[in-house]
């Protein structure tokens, strides 16, 4: 490896929100698209496990619908709204490494928005980027 | 966190590992880099070629003078009067009802000269248990080495052409877990022991703990590595690397409530040594009929991660147990796991079951180790 090789530059599009639990939602009309972001799967790393909800599973704002585990940490997902599970991404069944080579654009699922109220509580881009730096101290 | 990290203690490699952009970590009070470029290709250039890791956080205690054999044989359960000079061995040091204080590695510099190989975690407490146990014995001299060098390990089926580069001592004699002495990256003297943590051929070298050395050798080893895609490999393939091969880890499969019969260490144990301490309580252990429970190698077959903590069930839900260390195995691409469970479901294929954040997920046991480096294949 060279050095600064892999020294990415995380990014936190501005179109997306985003909640502590560090997931990302972009919302297109009454449905939102949910995923992880690059703080959540660089501080996972290798990610090797997605447990995906069903279609027509119910999401409760703020409550788990899932988990994410890497070779070294599990760690559960939390729904950043309330609404209905429209569709998951097959993908990352076989190939749940996809997160970390691009977490902006590997969604997890699409949720029909039961209270589209509820993106006001989300964090903006620049909330998030603050947040994530008074929490690892930088 | 900014206050925790001031008062970690760091290796003369840290800044080094902070330009290659590690992940730090507090492991045991040190500020230790878990991953680099990522966890599963560290494990994978281990396993495939060759990686180097800072193992310098491992403590190094001598005994020396003519009471010194007495001393270790004291000390440790395996039979150090079995060594020969540039030999070591697999020990551990041990409480009196036959749980560990640590498990160590012995070397024997010369005769009545020893160097003891201990964990980064219980240096202190092993440094003290040293002295209280054979302190008063007559002819031995204590000296806690650990701040004294840069350890660095150097780790797969590349190693050897890897650091042959960088000395001339001819490193093909060199027999696993043996050591010597020879010029590495111009340093004299340098220990050199075929010895590892990876369940992969490799060496650990013992080079002098200021920073520009440290960070030279480190330099160095990665350039002659290059051709055969060295990497640096952080705690995490460390990890990974060591549980696919059931070596054991002070706090999870051995600790001072698993005695060393659970642990399956029991080979190690000498007891027809005359005196160690702990060796009442193994021989009382043996004439009970054996340890009750026992440390087992897990394959999950169902879906689900195993780790370390999760409880230990039979297929109906009975709790028997608890997973010491457990993992994705990244070379073996199946989910692992060690655990202790009562010695009726021991047996090879026995099926049980994980406790996987409430939901018991089906693992049956397998023989440990899960991983054996193969075997050279020697054309005539």
């Amino acid at each position: 490896m060279k050095d600064g090789e892999n020294a990415k530059i995380m990014s936190y599009p501005a179109d997306y929100k985003y909640t502590k639990e560090h997931e990302w939602i972009q919302v297109d009309g009454a449905v939102g698209t949910v995923g992880i972001t690059d703080y959540a799967q660089n501080s996972l790393g290798d990610i090797v496990f997605v447990e995906l909800p069903k279609i027509g599973d119910v999401l409760e704002s703020g409550k788990i619908f899932g988990s994410v585990e890497s070779v070294k940490a599990v760690s559960d997902l939390f729904s950043p709204v309330s609404g209905t599970v429209t569709a998951v991404n097959e993908e990352l069944v076989g190939a749940p490494e996809k997160i970390n080579s691009d977490a902006n654009t590997t969604w997890i699922l699409k949720v029909e928005l039961s209270d589209a109220a509820q993106l006001s509580g989300l964090l903006s881009a620049a909330d998030y980027e603050a947040f994530i730096a008074e929490e690892t101290g930088h | 966190m900014a206050e925790a990290t001031a008062t970690l203690r760091k290796t003369a490699l840290n800044a080094t590992h902070r330009t290659h952009k590690a992940k730090m970590v507090d492991f045991g009070g040190w500020d230790m880099p878990v991953e680099y470029s990522g966890l599963i290709a560290e494990h994978l250039a281990v396993r495939t070629g060759v990686g180097i890791f800072d193992v310098s956080h491992m403590g190094d205690i001598q005994l020396r003078g003519p009471g010194s054999l007495a001393a270790v044989n004291q000390l440790c359960m395996n039979d150090a009067s079995k060594l020969q000079g540039g030999q070591a061995h697999y020990s551990a040091m041990l409480y009196p009802n036959g749980t560990f204080v640590d498990d160590v590695v012995v070397h024997k510099l010369s005769d009545n000269d020893y160097l003891i190989v201990i964990n980064a975690g219980t240096r202190e407490k092993d440094v003290q248990w040293v002295r209280s146990q054979i302190g008063h014995m007559p002819g031995v001299h204590v000296n806690d080495f650990s701040d004294y060098y840069t350890q660095l390990a150097i780790q797969g089926p590349k190693a050897v052409e890897t650091l042959q580069k960088l000395t001339s001592t001819d490193l093909s004699t060199i027999k696993n877990y043996w050591f010597t002495w020879g010029q590495v990256c111009g340093l004299h003297n340098v220990m050199i022991a075929r010895t590892g943590y990876t369940g992969e051929d490799g060496f650990e070298i013992y080079v002098p703990s200021d920073e520009p050395t440290s960070a030279r050798v480190w330099a160095e080893v990665l350039e002659a590595g290059a051709e055969f895609g060295i990497i640096p490999c952080g705690l995490g393939a460390r990890n990974t690397l060591r549980l696919e091969s059931a070596m054991a880890l002070y706090g999870h499969e051995i600790s001072e409530t698993i005695n060393v019969f659970e642990a399956g260490l029991g080979r190690y144990a000498k007891l027809e040594k005359d005196s160690f301490v702990g060796k009442a309580a193994l021989v009382e252990i043996q004439a009970a009929g054996g340890p009750k429970r026992k440390l087992v190698g897990l394959e999950m077959i169902d879906r689900g991660i195993a780790r370390d903590g999760y409880p230990v069930a039979t297929l109906d839900g009975t709790k028997i147990g608890e997973v010491t260390s457990g993992s994705p195995a990244p070379f073996l691409k199946k989910n692992i796991a060690m655990a202790y469970v009562p010695v009726q479901y021991a047996g090879v294929d026995e099926e049980l079951a994980v406790e996987i954040r409430g939901q018991l997920v089906k693992a049956k046991v397998v023989p440990l180790p899960f991983y054996k480096k193969p075997k050279k294949v020697v054309l005539a």
